[in-house]
C-alpha cells in the first residue's frame, strides 16, 4: 500500500505539472493568435516567425546560410530551424505524424524524407494546399517525378522538392595511400568498377591497414546497392506500385543482403550502425576508409560532430562501384495547423528556389532537385573543398537529371527501418548468418502489418 | 476544484442529519458544515481529481482500446481478444518480457544488498554524519538522460573506459550494446547508480526507528555485530523492505528511460532487441508501428506483469526473518 502512495503521489506531481504545463501552452498558442491578428491588422509590427523542422547529421538540410540570409533581409517573417534529430525514420517522422494527427506541434514547414512521402500522400488533410497559397506555377523548376512526388493522390499539391539523393563514394584518401593504393579520385574509381572489385579492392586495403576496417557497417552500402539493383527492377524496392510488400519476391533486396552479408563475412567491416553516437565517433577516429555518399552524405561527413575539422582533406569523393543510384532526398511541406500558411509557403518558395538551393549545395553538398540550381554555373563547376576540392558539381550534378525516382509504399519507412535492423543485426553478430534473410522477411511482414 | 465540491453538496444538504435542529440552510450550520465536513474532502480532492483524470480515465480507455484494432489512420475494428492472443504468440513480446525481468533481477538483487550494508554503514557514529548521508542521494538528482549519456560513452565498444579498463586483464573488448546479457550489466549499473543511495537511505530511516535496547541487550549476550545485523536490523527492517521491494518492482518493470537512451533513443533496444523492455515494446508499438490496440493491449498485460511481480516479491520479503 505504502508503494501505491508513493507511486500516486508522483502520479499526482506528474498530473499536476501537466496541467501547469497545459495552461502554459494553452497560452502561448492563445499569444500565437494574438501574433497572428495582429501581424494581420497592423502589418509587421511584430514578425512572424516560421518554424522549419527538419532531421539528419552533420549539416543536415543545409539551410544555415540560407536562413542566416532570408533572416537579414525579411525583419517581419523571420525563419527558425529546429534540426530535430538525425534519425528519420526511429524519431523525427513517428514525432511528425503524431503532431499532424493530433494537430498541434508540427513547425511551418516541416521536411520529410522519400521514405515518409507515400504516408504523406495517403493523408491530404494534414497539408495545407500549396497550389492555393500560389506555388503551382513552380512546376518547371523540377523533373516530373520530384513534382508529382509532392502531390496528393486526389490532386492537392503540398509538397516541394529540396535535394536527390545521386551516388558517389567517400574514401579516405590518406590511408588508401598508406596502404600503397592510389589516392587520385580518377584512379581510385577506376579501381572499382563493380562491387565484387570493390571487395578485392578491400580485402588488399586490409592485408597493409589493421586498424582501420575498410567500410563502416553493413548498413550504409546495403542502402547503395539496394537502389542500383531496385533501378534495375523495376524501380521497386520493399513495395511494389500497388502498395504490396514485395521483400521476399523482390531480387533487388536479395542481392543487396547478400552484398552486405558478404562485406560482414570476409571481416571488412567496422560493424557501425550508420547514424549511432559510435558511427559519428568511428568517422571522426578513423575506424573506416570508405562511406555509401549520396550528395547529402557530404555534409554529414563534414560535420562537426562526424569528420569535422581534423578530417578536412582526408575525405575524397569517388564515383560508385556499379553505376549510379538515387539514395534519399526529400520534400519541404506546410503542416494545415501552421498558424501561418500564408509566409510559411513563401518560406518553403524560397528555401526550395534557386538561390537558397545553390546555396545550401554551396554549404553542405546536398544536390538540389531543383533544375535551374542544378544548371547553376555555381553548382556545375562547384569544387568541394572539405574533400580535397573535389569537382562534386560535376560529380552530382551531371548524373542527377537523369536519376531514377524509386516507388516508396505507405510504410515504407517502418519496413526500413526493421529491414536495416536486421542487417546491422548479422553483422554485429546477434543475428547469425544463416538466420538473417529469413528474419528480414519476417520482420519486414510484421512491419508492414 | 471548487466547482466540484459546490456541484456536491446540494444533493446532501437539503436532507440535513435528524440530530440537527436548524431544518434550514442558515449560514452557520453551512460554514460549520463546509469546515468539518466538506474542507477535508475538499483538501484531497485535487489529487483524486488529477488521478481521474490522468490515471484512471487513461486505464479505462486502454483497456477499451486492447480489444480493437486501431491504427493510425483511425480505423477501429472490433477484434475481441485478438490482440492478447496476438501478444502471447509474439516472439517480441516475449523477448521483451524475459529482458525487463532479466534486467530486473540483475539490478534489484545487489541493489537491495547493496543499500541495505550502506545503510547499515549509515547507522554508526561518525563525523560529518548528515553530509555523508546527503551525499548518497545525489546521483539521484541527476537526470536520467545525462545518466545514461555518459554511461553510454563508459560503455563504448571502441572507445569507452570500461573496455580500457578490462584490455589491463588481457580481456577482448565487450561490445556492450549488442551482446544480450553484458547489454542488461551496463543497463543494470545505471540503475543501480541512480538508485542505491536512494533506497539505502530508506533503509537508514526504518533502522533508526529500531529500538536500541535490543542490541544492547543482545551485546550482553554476547551477539557479534553481524549476528546482530541478521537477527535483529534485518527482521526488524520487514515493513520497510517490504516497501523498497514493491517500489523497486514496480520501477523496474516499467524500465524504459536508461534503455532507450542507451541506443540513440531507439525503443528497438539494440539492432536484435536485446534490450528492449517490454515498455519499450509498447512504445515502439504504439508510436513506431502506430497500432494503438495491439499497445493497449501489451500495456494491460504489463500491468499484469506488474501485479504478479510484486505479489511474489511480497511474499518473499514476508518470511524473511519469520517468526519460528
Amino acid at each position: 500500500m505504502t508503494g501505491n502512495s508513493r507511486r500516486g503521489r508522483m502520479l499526482a506531481i506528474a498530473a499536476a505539472s501537466a496541467l501547469a504545463l497545459s495552461v502554459v501552452t494553452a497560452c502561448s498558442s492563445d499569444d500565437g493568435e494574438d501574433n497572428a491578428s495582429d501581424s494581420a491588422s497592423t502589418a509587421a509590427s511584430e514578425p512572424v516567425t516560421i518554424v522549419v523542422q527538419t532531421f539528419g547529421g552533420g549539416k543536415n538540410f543545409g539551410y544555415k546560410e540560407a536562413i542566416d540570409k532570408w533572416n537579414a533581409e525579411h525583419p517581419d517573417i523571420q525563419i527558425k530551424n529546429d534540426n530535430l534529430t538525425d534519425q528519420f525514420e526511429q524519431v523525427y517522422w513517428p514525432q511528425l505524424i503524431q503532431w499532424l494527427q493530433s494537430g498541434t506541434g508540427a513547425g511551418d514547414v516541416v521536411g520529410i524524407d522519400e521514405g515518409g512521402m507515400g504516408l504523406a500522400k495517403a493523408h491530404p488533410e494534414w497539408w495545407a494546399d500549396l497550389g492555393e497559397l500560389g506555388l503551382s506555377g513552380r512546376k518547371a523548376d523540377f523533373p516530373d517525378w520530384k513534382w508529382e512526388n509532392g502531390v496528393t493522390a486526389d490532386g492537392k499539391l503540398f509538397g516541394l522538392g529540396t535535394d536527390v539523393g545521386g551516388m558517389s563514394l567517400c574514401y579516405r584518401k590518406d590511408l588508401f595511400e598508406k596502404a600503397g593504393l592510389p589516392g587520385d579520385r580518377d584512379e581510385v574509381g577506376k579501381l572499382w568498377p563493380t562491387w565484387d572489385d570493390f571487395v578485392k579492392v578491400g580485402h588488399r586495403f586490409q592485408e597493409k591497414i589493421k586498424d582501420t576496417k575498410f567500410v563502416d557497417g553493413t548498413n550504409t552500402l546495403y542502402n547503395v546497392v539496394l537502389v542500383q539493383e531496385g533501378a534495375k527492377n523495376g524501380n521497386v524496392t520493399y513495395f511494389g506500385k500497388g502498395n504490396k510488400l514485395i521483400v521476399d519476391s523482390n531480387p533487388a533486396v536479395k542481392a543487396s543482403y547478400d552484398f552486405a552479408e558478404k562485406i560482414s563475412k570476409e571481416g571488412l567491416t567496422a560493424k557501425l550502425r550508420n547514424f549511432t553516437e559510435e558511427w559519428f565517433t568511428g568517422m571522426k577516429k578513423g575506424q573506416f576508409a570508405t562511406l555509401g555518399c549520396p550528395s547529402w552524405m557530404l555534409g554529414v561527413v563534414s560535420g562537426d560532430n562526424a569528420g569535422g575539422p581534423e578530417g578536412k582533406g582526408k575525405w575524397d569523393v569517388a564515383a560508385v562501384p556499379g553505376g549510379g543510384g538515387n539514395w534519399g532526398g526529400s520534400w519541404l511541406a506546410v503542416p494545415k495547423q501552421s498558424k501561418h500558411p500564408k509566409e510559411a509557403a513563401q518560406v518553403l518558395d524560397y528555401l526550395t528556389g534557386k538561390d537558397a538551393q545553390v546555396s545550401v549545395f554551396d554549404y553542405a553538398g546536398n544536390m538540389p532537385s531543383n533544375t535551374q540550381a542544378q544548371q547553376d554555373p555555381a553548382v556545375q563547376g562547384a569544387k568541394n573543398e572539405y574533400f580535397n576540392d573535389a569537382p562534386v558539381g560535376d560529380i552530382f550534378a551531371k548524373s542527377a537529371a537523369s536519376l531514377q525516382p524509386i516507388f516508396l509504399g505507405v510504410k515504407h519507412a517502418q519496413v526500413k527501418n526493421a529491414v536495416e535492423s536486421v542487417v546491422s543485426a548479422i553483422d554485429d553478430g546477434s543475428v547469425a548468418y544463416a538466420d538473417g534473410w529469413k528474419r528480414l522477411v519476417d520482420d519486414a511482414v510484421k512491419a508492414a502489418g | 476544484m471548487s466547482l466540484h465540491v459546490d456541484a456536491g453538496q446540494p444533493t446532501r444538504a437539503p436532507v440535513p442529519p435528524d440530530r440537527r435542529h436548524v431544518r434550514r440552510n442558515s449560514p452557520r450550520s453551512f460554514r460549520t458544515w463546509l469546515d468539518l465536513k466538506a474542507a477535508p474532502y475538499l483538501l484531497v480532492s485535487p489529487y483524486y481529481l488529477l488521478f481521474l483524470l490522468f490515471g484512471l480515465f487513461p486505464l479505462g480507455f486502454t483497456l477499451y482500446y486492447a480489444f480493437f484494432t486501431y491504427d493510425l489512420t483511425g480505423t477501429v475494428e472490433w477484434t475481441g481478444v485478438g490482440n492478447f492472443t496476438g501478444l502471447l504468440s509474439d516472439s517480441a513480446f516475449w523477448k521483451a518480457v524475459v529482458n525487463t525481468l532479466g534486467m530486473f533481477a540483475i539490478a534489484t538483487v545487489p541493489q537491495m544488498l547493496l543499500a541495505l550494508l550502506l545503510a547499515d554503514a549509515l547507522n554508526k557514529r561518525f563525523k560529518g554524519q548528515l553530509f555523508v548521508r546527503m551525499g548518497v542521494l545525489l546521483p539521484l538528482v541527476t537526470s536520467v538522460v545525462a545518466v545514461a549519456v555518459v554511461f553510454t560513452q563508459l560503455y563504448g565498444r571502441d572507445w569507452g573506459l570500461i573496455n580500457w579498463v578490462l584490455s589491463w586483464f588481457g580481456a577482448d573488448p565487450v561490445s556492450w550494446k549488442t551482446e544480450r546479457i553484458p547489454s542488461w550489466l551496463a543497463i543494470a549499473t545505471m540503475i543501480d547508480w541512480r538508485w542505491t543511495g536512494y533506497n539505502a537511505i530508506i533503509f537508514l530511516a526504518g533502522m533508526q526507528t529500531i529500538p536500541r535496547d535490543l542490541y544492547e541487550a543482545a551485546s550482553i549476550d554476547g551477539a557479534s555485530r553481524r549476528r546482530q545485523f541478521w537477527q535483529i536490523t534485518v527482521p526488524m527492517l520487514r515493513p520497510t523492505m517490504i516497501f523498497v521491494v514493491l517500489n523497486s518492482t514496480i520501477g523496474g518493470l516499467t524500465l524504459f528511460a536508461e534503455p532507450t537512451t542507451f541506443y540513440n533513443g531507439n525503443v528497438h533496444g539494440g539492432t536484435d532487441s536485446q534490450f528492449q523492455t517490454v515498455s519499450m515494446f509498447i512504445f515502439e508499438q504504439g508510436f513506431r508501428e502506430f497500432d494503438y490496440g495491439y499497445a493497449s493491449a501489451a500495456a494491460w498485460l504489463l500491468f499484469l506483469l506488474i501485479l504478479i511481480g510484486s505479489l511474489i516479491n511480497f511474499l518473499l520479503v514476508r518470511r524473511i526473518g519469520g517468526n519460528k
